[in-house]
């Protein structure tokens, strides 16, 4: 590739300017939320301190911390088991479920929505009506990622030799699972899970539809009478999604060193 | 066998309850109407403007993204600026929604940043009459994430041009324009058109940053379909809203089919 | 192995979507029952409880009241709400305040035979007239201080407040303003904003007509009044946003067309603010009140009616600027607060229209057609 020193300006120049303008509306986030109301000058917390003091605001983001829980701990028990036993019985299904998987990427979430209130009466009525019944849709909709990063954990190791072996020692299932072959693709579980707590947190579609105040729908009401915690809301909720993904790349960058280390 | 009940109930239903409900009325009985009822002006311009949105901001996302891809696997493996620029842009591809929109009105809107600092420093009023709010402010703010997903799918495929083939073409006497129109480019137009495909359905398919950005006029097909369903002026559109749904999934899926061919093709010379 | 699996999961899948199409049973397990024997659900007046006693006391042993869609600035729902809290030793359970009428109906129908399920209703026309099946009769002890023309026969519904639509804005902002025509001037230039849209909610609906009266249209047509909408767009003086007392305060939304009653709450806070009522198009609105049919707590859905359309219900109606539907009759009585009732803006000059659920009907799909195309 071209490395001259022409190239190496224009491209400094270029990735600044690219940097300046991702910066430019997270900068802003900053300054408005932390503007003094009216005519005062300086900057005030209120706004962010409004999010903690406000009921509904407060109920709603633990809401949506629990419906993240919830939703990786469903997605994991979900995908882990269903992902092993297809590598090890029914290897031919795996193009089916990889099919399935990643049918809700081709389903927009708002049609999922649409067609779900059905469902979700029954939902109500067997377990209840908090918020965190999303769970269930919110695992539908974080299943390509996850089926993506677990699948290829699971492919850098040998699942079908580790668990034969295992189980030829007498384990049982639940312990090949648990202690044989989740310790080997924790990266991959941990980036799925990532995935699906920026998810959870940012999704509006199916809760406002819904009827459910998780922290969007929140966000979005509280806007109407206080436009600068709405503000600080997302820039929090920003800042947590960066923290979380961040740390997951620093996960992978530690795998590419691991593996490196292996290579002859 | 509990991944299978699980995915029926949560996702094969709904879609179900879609397809049934677009061809029938409210009663239960079977109708085509809502199914012509799609061909109405307003359904038509609606799709109309998401098309134009989506197509808009796939294109200016896959170009813009393109040249930042390119840029920053120019700088090798190793450097930290790519690594920590891929890491970015997986937050930033994710930052849809309601917070992508707050932050647009944050620095745009009526009291925004950046509208004040220009009223004050040079006079100019770029709020306007509230086109953040519109169509125009929505192809402003998709572009915000669409080019960050495209640097992310585009990316592997530009790291996989290796540069031995640069070095096979040069040494037998290519120049570098050569080497683009002969080599480089035909290999990655597939993958350059399957990204921007993919940029395309997920312009398509977003709902809520539209939801919070706009609430005069249903522009886009989504805020037609929360229309049908919310609307206290025109009553009994549920139906209407699943052909409106309908109409969606047919569209993305047909991109998503070709997405997946054009991925087909690109990954075979990627290995 | 496979084909079985295949099998199992349609069979799965098959009886999942003959399950869904069914709704889960109601759950009518909770209903009180009165001294008189009759079940909360169906008293239809006080004398079904025992009296007003009885009532109060069958609502207090609920605990507990639902409702939705009450904005805590809309008509001074706000104080309604804790002065009925204050009174009673019920929980009031405001969801959704920001939602629209046909956004009720949809909780009371997802949310059927759960507790959070809405008790009451407070509907615009359309949405309150066709679903008049969910509603249940009930009669409240000043019903027949009601005119007949603002309620349902049995009680089905009953028209609680009402107002004008109106014109609102800033007088520090911009000039007076004293017809429809006004707004398309030069001194409007991207200030001003209807409440919501019209083929999603009534205010908006009767903004639109109201522009559409005052250009020549009709009742039954709503042309004129989308295409000055129009010309206001191109003019450059119309603003997309929604407006509230944040954007009014913040000078965001200088002129806003609303409901006269929703449009001097929101700028409680902007002395400066004149609310008109356009005397060449004078559209009114009333809403409708209604006990949901399938209440949760259903002596509570009642008493909170007897409440609402109590003297100190009407006024505290009043003090959110609205007109509640028993005023004339308490102006008469004496019970109506004077200041407040005199205070209303003036109202005169061509007649009043209501438009029908017919009209309604006609020109939603006339906008349903044509306002995007207008206004994007």
């Amino acid at each position: 590739m071209n490395t001259g020193r022409g190239f190496r300006i224009a491209r400094t120049v270029v990735l600044l300017t690219f940097a300046a303008y991702f910066a430019l509306p997270l900068l802003s986030m900053a300054d408005f939320s932390t503007q003094a109301k009216g005519d005062a000058a300086g900057r005030t917390l209120d706004a962010w301190k409004f999010l903690i003091q406000n009921e509904s605001l407060r109920s709603a983001i633990i809401a949506s911390l629990l419906l993240a829980v919830l939703t990786v701990f469903m997605m994991i028990a979900l995908l882990v088991p269903t992902m092993i036993w297809v590598r090890l019985r029914v290897p031919k299904m795996s193009r089916v479920v990889e099919f399935l998987c990643l049918l809700p990427l081709t389903i927009p979430a708002l049609v999922i929505v649409v067609g779900i209130s059905g469902v979700y009466a029954w939902v109500n009525y067997l377990i209840g009506d908090s918020a965190l019944t999303l769970a269930f849709a919110y695992t539908v909709l974080v299943l390509p990622y996850g089926y993506r990063s677990i699948d290829s954990a699971l492919s850098a190791i040998d699942v079908v030799t580790l668990s034969e072996a295992a189980r030829s020692l007498g384990a049982n299932w639940l312990t090949v699972i648990t202690r044989v072959v989740m310790p080997n693709i924790v990266s991959g579980v941990l980036s799925a899970s990532f995935v699906a707590v920026a998810l959870v947190l940012g999704e509006y579609t199916f809760s406002s539809l819904l009827h459910f105040d998780t922290l969007p729908v929140a966000l979005t009401a509280v806007s109407k009478t206080n436009a600068s915690a709405a503000v600080a809301g997302s820039l929090a909720s920003i800042i947590l999604i960066s923290l979380l993904l961040m740390a997951l790349s620093f996960l992978s960058r530690d795998r590419l060193k691991n593996s490196e280390g292996l290579k002859p | 066998m509990p991944f299978l009940l699980f995915l029926a109930i949560f996702l094969i239903v709904p879609t179900i309850t879609v397809l049934v409900g677009s061809v029938q009325d409210g009663e239960g009985g079977f109708t085509a109407g809502n199914l012509r009822a799609l061909f109405s002006d307003a359904a038509i311009s609606s799709l109309t403007n998401s098309v134009i949105l989506s197509g808009s901001t796939a294109l200016i996302g896959a170009v813009l993204g393109g040249i930042l891809a390119y840029l920053i696997v120019s700088l090798g493996e190793r450097s930290l600026i790519r690594r920590a620029t891929l890491s970015l842009c997986g937050v930033l591809a994710q930052f849809g929604g309601v917070t992508l929109a707050f932050a647009f009105i944050s620095l745009l809107g009526f009291s925004g940043v950046m509208t004040e600092a220009l009223k004050s420093s040079v006079g100019i009023d770029i709020y306007g009459s509230g086109w953040l709010f519109g169509i125009k402010g929505l192809i402003v703010v998709y572009v915000y994430f669409q080019i960050p997903l495209m640097v992310i799918v585009f990316t592997p495929a530009l790291a996989a041009l290796r540069p031995q083939w640069r070095e096979a073409a040069v040494n037998l006497g290519a120049t570098t324009p050569q080497f683009w129109r002969y080599v480089g480019f035909p290999l990655l137009t597939p993958a350059f058109l399957g990204s921007a495909l993919l940029l395309f359905a997920n312009a398509f398919a977003a709902y809520a940053t539209a939801a919070v950005l706009v609430s005069q006029g249903s522009v886009i097909t989504p805020l037609l379909i929360r229309a049908s369903l919310t609307s206290e002026v025109l009553l009994g559109q549920r139906n209407l809203g699943f052909a409106l749904a309908l109409e969606m999934v047919v569209v993305v899926a047909i991109v998503m089919g070709l997405y997946a061919l054009l991925l087909r093709r690109t990954s075979r010379w990627m290995r | 192995m496979i084909r079985s699996t295949r099998l199992a999961a349609t069979a799965v899948a098959a009886s999942v979507v003959l399950l869904s199409a069914c709704a889960p049973p109601a759950d009518n397990s909770n209903d009180t029952v009165t001294e008189s024997g009759v079940a909360a659900s169906d008293a239809t007046t006080s004398e079904d409880f025992g009296g007003m006693e009885a009532l109060v006391t069958a609502a207090e042993k609920e605990g507990e009241l639902n409702v939705i869609a009450l904005p805590p600035d809309w008509a001074n729902y706000g104080e309604m709400i804790s002065a009925f809290e204050a009174k009673y030793d019920i929980k009031i359970n405001s969801a959704q305040p920001n939602a629209a009428s046909q956004d009720e109906i949809n909780a009371a129908n997802d949310l059927a035979g759960t507790d959070k399920a809405p008790d009451v209703f407070d509907l615009g026309q359309s949405v309150a007239l066709a679903n008049t099946d969910m509603f249940a009769p009930y009669q409240v002890e000043t019903f027949d201080d009601i005119p007949a023309d603002f309620k349902d026969a049995d009680g089905t519904w009953v028209n609680d407040y009402g107002g004008y639509m109106s014109i609102g804005y800033d007088s520090a902002k911009v000039p007076d303003v004293t017809s429809v025509e006004d707004l398309l001037g030069p001194d409007f230039k991207g200030s001003v904003a209807l409440n919501g849209d019209p083929t999603q909610a009534g205010a908006a609906f009767s903004g639109v007509m109201m522009a559409s009266i005052a250009n020549g249209g009709s009742a039954d047509d709503i042309k004129p009044g989308v295409d000055f909408f129009g010309d206001l767009k191109k003019a450059g003086n119309f603003l997309p946003v929604d407006p509230d007392s944040a954007t009014i305060e913040s000078g965001q939304t200088p002129v806003v067309i609303d409901w006269d009653y929703l449009g001097s709450a929101a700028a409680a806070n902007v002395s400066t603010w004149k609310t008109v009522v356009p005397p060449e198009a004078i559209v009114a609105g009333y809403y409708y009140q209604a006990v949901n049919a399938d209440a949760p707590h259903p002596a509570a859905a009642r008493l909170w009616q007897e409440f609402l359309f109590s003297d100190e219900g009407q006024n505290l109606w009043l003090e959110g600027g609205a007109r509640p539907v028993r005023g004339d009759q308490m102006a008469e009585a004496g019970t109506i607060d004077a200041d407040l009732w005199t205070a209303l803006p003036e109202v005169e000059g061509a007649e009043l229209v209501v438009p029908t659920n017919e009209q309604t009907e006609k020109a939603g799909s006339y906008l349903a057609d044509n306002w995007s195309k207008v206004i994007s």
